[in-house]
């Protein structure tokens, strides 16, 4: 009851402040937004709640029975993951155009009104070089999100290997390793690899390799250190179990010891923090891309095209569509990394057995 | 109270050296440049000649230990040399200026600007996460707590730059209250100022009051569950008096953590939100000069916020041990 009364209260708060720093008009547009961000939250609601009975029923007992306890938060997260590989995966076949295909019209409004500056044939319009930002959108799901998953990929080979080398070896390669590991992290992520991409872009320009496969590394090497403190932390409680003395004694090689008798006994944690790892990438080669040293054109993305259309959003007061351009771009990252949180949260929840 | 002296000072020497250490990683993540320094001022089209007077100038022909320590010499005193395009002004004629700019002058007046737009940030966001952080951790369960977990999980998961455009978009745009680029002059009152960088320190506060508000929680709710406060209820204190009186000073070394901690955060943060405003700090010199690769200006900035970073997280240790006795003791 008191939990409802806080609430209220702070919801009384947020509309004062608006009041005494706009006025009862930006109450009144704040709201109207607002009123459709709960149309929004509800279909969502909605959408996961007959997605999640629809598993319950139809799929197989293996699937049905975690589902029945799930969250709706949960179900809603494996939902728009489902949406997104589809998307990505076919890419072509949904996309109306190639995502570097050049039209001779540019800027043409959203909307596909001709009378209004629209052509039915580009339903989001075009953007300044006259590409068509629909399929953009869409071809930015391959390669935004197919990058930050192979640069995580990448970061959890380098950081699991090396973790558990550290963990079973011990000695002077476990401490140099980690102290290794510790002054890399010493350094902000993004400043690193700000750092780093200033020198990449020198290679990239001598050698003619593309840019993108520089960030790759770059990112998946300094993401790979807090794989690396993770992996060796559960690598020290394993190595010391009966079973990985007697997997030495019977003499099995090095990489027996980490990638059969360790590794599947880490999976776990291992994949939750593949989870909340990949929205980290993600949102790191977000950013480096809207600051325009990430992934390189002519390759679609949703951060660089966040930073190219968001002078767009200036006009928001006279054509909605045009202004929520960049909002759509942003938003495609944000759902994305809200989706995998929703799900990690749940599966640690679960494998926890932390009910509070 | 010697011990804890001895502590702290162990503490503050692991500090200066591993500022040490990233200053060496800094300065040799340049030396991976192909060719070396005095090419990539004068680019590919160069003559041999000039690029061996400029390598000569910058005394690139010395041994690489009495490069860096001649680097982390003037670095110390606050002199990062001169950018590569105020060079190639130098080169190009601009000698009769007189006055020569060095990064040092660039970097200055940003970093006044920088630190005000996080200071303001802090100032909105340290009291507002406590007090959600909080209430969420006494009312845990309750419909304000899950609000609260829902959004602060979605601001989390929300890239820096996304927050910023929807509050552009509704604080700006619709409702012209503040504006939406940051123009920032010497001569500004401080209303003025604080106005230019609300917007800005807004979005800064959104993101990490939702990570501040989490570990307030998570803190609270760990101490709660702790036997000594379930004693206390058990004979009978009222809620009130359990928590400002047994729970709060305990509670004290945890948050403290959790401000510094967020406080770091904030380092990488004004990067990208400095750019969507267009406001003149050190995140947005420092994007400009590694898009032209001016690497004077990368490592001056680099080695800024690495500083910035790595004394926060060092003000969270110390803070922590000296709020709880426990750390005092390492086993």
């Amino acid at each position: 009851m008191k939990g409802y009364l806080i609430f209220a209260l702070f919801l009384a708060a947020a509309a004062s402040t608006i009041v005494f720093f706009g006025g009862v008009d930006a109450l009144k547009t704040t709201w109207s937004y607002l009123y459709w961000l709960l149309i929004i939250v509800a279909v969502a609601a909605a959408a996961s709640w007959v997605f999640r009975e629809l598993l319950r029923r139809l799929m197989p007992e293996v699937i049905a029975k975690p589902m029945r306890q799930a969250p709706l938060t949960a179900a809603f997260g494996i939902m728009i993951i489902l949406a997104y590989i589809i998307i990505s995966v076919g890419a072509p076949l949904i996309a109306p155009y190639g995502e570097a295909e050049i039209f001779t019209r540019i800027n043409v409004l959203p909307g596909g009104d001709p009378e209004l500056g629209g052509d039915p044939a580009h339903l989001l319009g075009t953007d300044q070089i006259g590409r068509d930002i629909l399929s953009r959108l869409i071809y930015g799901a391959r390669n935004t999100v197919g990058i930050a998953f192979l640069t995580t990929v990448l970061s959890f080979l380098i950081g699991v290997t090396f973790g558990f080398l550290a963990a079973t070896l011990g000695g002077w390669i476990d401490q140099s390793l980690s102290r290794g590991v510790d002054v890399l992290m010493a350094i902000p992520q993004l400043i690193f690899a700000l750092l780093l991409m200033t020198i990449a872009s020198e290679w990239a320009y001598r050698s003619g390799i593309s840019l993108t496969w520089f960030m790759i590394l770059i990112i998946a090497v300094l993401d790979s250190t807090r794989v690396f403190r993770l992996a060796r932390a559960v690598g020290l409680n394993i190595v010391v179990m009966d079973y990985i003395e007697a997997a030495k004694v019977r003499g099995e090689t090095l990489s027996h010891l980490i990638f059969k008798e360790i590794l599947p006994n880490a999976y776990s944690p291992l994949l939750a923090e593949f989870g909340l790892r990949f929205c980290f990438v993600f949102l790191t080669i977000a950013s480096l891309s809207f600051l325009g040293v990430g992934i390189q054109p002519p390759l679609a993305d949703w951060g660089t095209m966040v930073r190219d259309l968001s002078q767009f959003i200036n006009f928001a007061a006279y054509d909605p569509l045009t202004a929520s351009l960049p909002l759509m771009a942003a938003g495609a990252i944000a759902l994305l990394t809200v989706a995998v949180n929703f799900v990690v949260d749940w599966m640690l929840h679960n494998s926890s057995g932390l009910k509070e | 109270m010697n011990s804890v002296l001895g502590i702290i000072l162990k503490r503050l020497a692991l500090g200066l050296l591993t500022l040490l250490i990233v200053s060496l990683v800094i300065f040799c993540a340049v030396e991976l440049l192909p060719g070396d320094f005095a090419e990539a001022i004068l680019g590919q089209g160069a003559t041999p000649e000039a690029v061996a007077a400029i390598r000569e100038q910058l005394g690139l022909d010395k041994p690489l230990v009495y490069r860096y320590l001649s680097w982390l010499g003037s670095a110390a005193t606050g002199d990062f040399g001169i950018s590569f395009a105020q060079l190639n002004f130098l080169e190009f004629g601009g000698q009769g200026a007189g006055n020569v700019i060095t990064v040092a002058d660039q970097i200055r007046p940003r970093f006044f600007n920088t630190l005000f737009l996080a200071a303001v940030a802090a100032a909105i966001a340290v009291p507002l996460s406590l007090a959600i952080g909080i209430l969420a951790a006494l009312f845990r369960n309750s419909i304000f707590d899950r609000v609260a977990n829902v959004a602060t999980l979605t601001s989390i998961s929300s890239p820096e730059f996304f927050v910023a455009y929807i509050l552009i978009l509704f604080l700006a745009v619709l409702n012209p209250i503040l504006p939406s680029l940051s123009n920032i002059y010497a001569d500004m009152t401080f209303i003025q100022r604080l106005t230019s960088t609300l917007l800005p320190a807004l979005v800064l506060t959104l993101v990490v009051t939702a990570h501040m508000m989490r570990m307030t929680r998570a803190a609270i709710i760990n101490l709660l569950a702790s036997p000594y406060i379930e004693m206390a209820r058990l004979k009978g204190l009222s809620q009130t008096r359990v928590i400002v009186v047994h729970a709060l000073p305990n509670a004290l070394a945890p948050i403290i953590n959790v401000i510094a901690l967020n406080l770091a955060y904030l380092v990488t943060g004004v990067v990208v939100v400095e750019v969507v405003f267009v406001y003149p700090g050190v995140g947005q010199l420092f994007v400009d000069s590694v898009k032209i690769r001016d690497i004077p200006l990368v490592q001056a900035c680099c080695l800024i916020f690495a500083a910035a970073y790595i004394l926060l997280n060092l003000l969270a240790d110390v803070m922590s041990i000296l709020s709880n006795p426990r750390l005092r003791h390492p086993k």
